[in-house]
């Protein structure tokens, strides 16, 4: 059977299963929509959150960025992990406790103010959207690539899929269907690095094959080989880093500091009945989210391997089968500058030019064909791809739903209600959602990829500073927690767009404040919102004695005599 | 620091002792966190990295990997260790709660 059937059954099957599942798990009160109910198990929870928060480029793109960055690209690996130990440790047995639906929900609430409540509202509202066009673009490129559609055709399938488990379930389908996501996609992942890792280096599990010796018979390391051949070509060596040790540092810290306070991650946590759930579903996500992120790496350093020994410097004429089928994408370019045939591939050290552009999705998407692996594996792969972006997106547009239904219209403008029309704004809203994401998804504004330093900045400056000194100190009241997030956010926005949007030429090492890139400037902000939170609050009032008791209540697992 | 009543007293929690006991947990197991990540992956990758493991430098083993490892043990201890502060204090949820 040919790649495009497999690809066909793969992807059909894995649709059946996710509708499949949204029909056994339809919601029927608010409390299953925003939060399945409060009683999902933890490792259940664990495996979902894990299948929400990798995204399409965790999936698609995360090993191709390592491996163009080498070390760099540790920035990503740790710093979408590390975050979980502060939700874990910090925010998730707290958010729990205090038991309602949302993040707006629990700063509206601690801080006793409207515009606490509405701040965070429009922060979770455009973090989520700068998100989930990315997720909708993801499904778009998956279909065109591998099925032949076109975009658009893709983007038009996945809205429907997405439409159909996300209106009919809310969290609880979502919940559901993310656990089977969350199979499909570390499946797709793991089955081509564990047999590149055999090709590669006689070792069958990708973690240990990475830093073993390769089978060629040569008795050398990988990653020593990898060093030899990147300098030889004029690269750094892989296991170098090239950014300054501060910009590595706050970016680092600004991608762990934001993950924890992404409302689509931090809501996955209310959806546990007990306290002490909520810390181990933590740790059960990680444990499945580090399955992949440790595999990533090691992805990587194959992918290199293999394309620095099977394509640079041989004669264009007899290139691999896989290099001519994604030349065809124009996702990989060769110029023959020096007119002689061969692929001269080369870093910014060498004195021949480089003459091969190459995407950093290939290395994903064509690892089965440059490994020569069975078609099933590619069908596999494309199945994978779509989960991870499925899930993702259906995730961020039930926040989406929950902040215009439940924190802007029930909370803000009309608390007389009922639960039932609550539900149905609900519903509308996600269903609107998902057209304006599709819509995003079609004709992507050019800033999609720009803003996303943006989502992680503003969770990093706004909803961490807040929800942590809300629960961690009792003296912190409405003035010093309000003033604390705006102050985060104009900064960090600002710095964002003056390098990002205004001033792009500038956007260099050499311009930089301290050096520190626009992506890892929300570490800033954050620092920014706790210097004024502080002192804002020392010099007003603390809060009222019923806000003191309520950070009491929440500090125990137990309610309170 | 002692331990207030099992399960069973009719005594109010000891927030206070309980709270402090997890503050001291929290400061102790995010040090190891800021140790591995910033610490060895990213302050000190260069000198560890004349340390070999295997194939691996050490310094870039942990940024690529030994970190990840490290964060999935740090929370797993924080569960056990949280769950048995909550049955000593006495504030554990019960089923009926």
């Amino acid at each position: 059977m040919s790649v495009q059937s497999w690809t066909f059954i793969m992807v059909a099957t894995s649709f059946a299963l996710y509708i499949g599942v949204a029909i056994w798990s339809r919601a029927k009160s608010t409390g299953d929509f925003y939060v399945a109910g409060g009683n999902v198990s933890p490792v259940v929870n664990g495996l979902a959150t894990a299948a929400g928060w990798m995204s399409a480029a965790s999936f698609i793109s995360m090993a191709g960025l390592i491996a163009f960055m080498g070390r760099d690209g540790s920035v990503y690996l740790m710093g979408w992990t590390g975050g979980y130990v502060l939700l874990a440790l910090l925010l998730a047995p707290y958010l729990r406790k205090f038991g309602k639906y949302t993040v707006p929900d629990f700063v509206g609430d601690r801080y006793y103010s409207q515009v606490a409540r509405v701040v965070a509202v429009i922060c979770a509202i455009f973090v989520s959207f700068t998100y989930v066009a990315g997720q909708m673009r993801g499904v778009g490129i998956v279909f065109s690539r591998f099925i032949g559609v076109s975009i658009e055709t893709g983007v038009v399938i996945g809205m429907g899929i997405v439409f159909f488990y996300a209106v009919l379930g809310g969290m609880k389908g979502i919940t559901y269907t993310q656990v089977a996501q969350y199979c499909v996609l570390i499946f797709a992942f793991l089955v081509p690095a564990i047999f590149i890792s055999l090709l590669l280096t006689g070792n069958p599990i990708p973690q240990l094959g990475f830093g073993s010796t390769l089978s060629d018979g040569s008795g050398v390391y990988l990653l020593d080989r990898l060093d030899g051949l990147g300098q030889e070509l004029g690269f750094a060596a892989y296991t170098d880093g090239q950014k300054g040790t501060l910009d590595v540092l706050f970016i680092t810290a600004a991608l762990m500091v934001g993950t924890a306070g992404l409302p689509h991650v931090i809501v996955r946590f209310y959806t546990v009945p007990k306290v002490w759930q909520a810390r181990s579903s933590a740790g059960w996500a990680l444990l499945f989210i580090a399955l992949l992120y440790t595999t990533a790496p090691a992805v990587a350093a194959f992918a290199r391997a293999n394309l620095l020994t099977t394509v640079s410097n041989q004669p264009y004429s007899d290139v691999p089968a896989w290099f001519s089928n994604w030349e065809a994408t124009g996702l990989i370019q060769f110029d023959d500058k020096n007119g002689d045939g061969l692929i001269q591939y080369t870093g910014p050290r060498s004195d021949i030019p480089n003459e091969l552009t190459i995407d950093r999705d290939i290395m994903v998407l064509a690892n089965p064909e440059i490994a020569n692996l069975p078609a099933w594996v590619t069908g596999l792969v494309a199945a994978g791809g779509l989960a991870a972006a499925l899930s993702t997106a259906a995730g961020l547009l039930l926040v989406i739903a929950t902040s215009v239904a439940h924190d802007l219209f029930k909370n803000s403008f009309r608390s007389d209600i009922s639960e039932k029309t609550e539900l149905r704004i609900a519903r509308i809203t996600v269903g609107f959602a998902v057209v304006v994401s599709g819509y995003l998804g079609i004709h992507p504004p050019g800033f999609v990829g720009e803003v996303v330093a943006l989502a992680f900045g503003l969770a990093a400056a706004s909803f961490f500073p807040a929800i942590l000194l809300g629960i961690f100190t009792k003296r912190m009241n409405s003035y010093g927690a309000v003033s604390g997030m705006i102050a985060g956010i104009t900064f960090t926005t600002l710095y964002i767009a003056y390098f990002k949007f205004l001033y792009p030429e500038l956007n260099s090492a050499d311009h930089w404040w301290l050096g520190i890139s626009p992506e890892g400037i929300g570490t800033v902000g954050m620092l920014l919102n706790f210097a004024v939170s502080g002192v804002v609050a020392w010099l007003t009032p603390p809060p009222p004695v019923e806000i003191q008791r309520f950070v009491e209540e929440i500090r125990v697992p137990r309610k309170l005599a | 620091m002692t331990r207030l009543s099992k399960r069973g007293s009719t005594k109010p929690p000891g927030n206070v002792g309980y709270w402090k006991r997890n503050l001291v947990y929290l400061t102790i197991l995010l040090s190891i966190w800021a140790l591995v990540s910033f610490g060895f992956s990213i302050l000190l990758v260069e000198p560890l990295n004349r340390i070999r493991w295997g194939g691996f430098k050490l310094g870039f083993w942990f940024a690529q990997q030994g970190a990840m490892y490290v964060f999935v043990v740090l929370i797993f201890v924080y569960v056990r260790l949280m769950n048995r502060l909550d049955r000593d204090y006495d504030v554990d949820e019960r089923d009926d709660s």
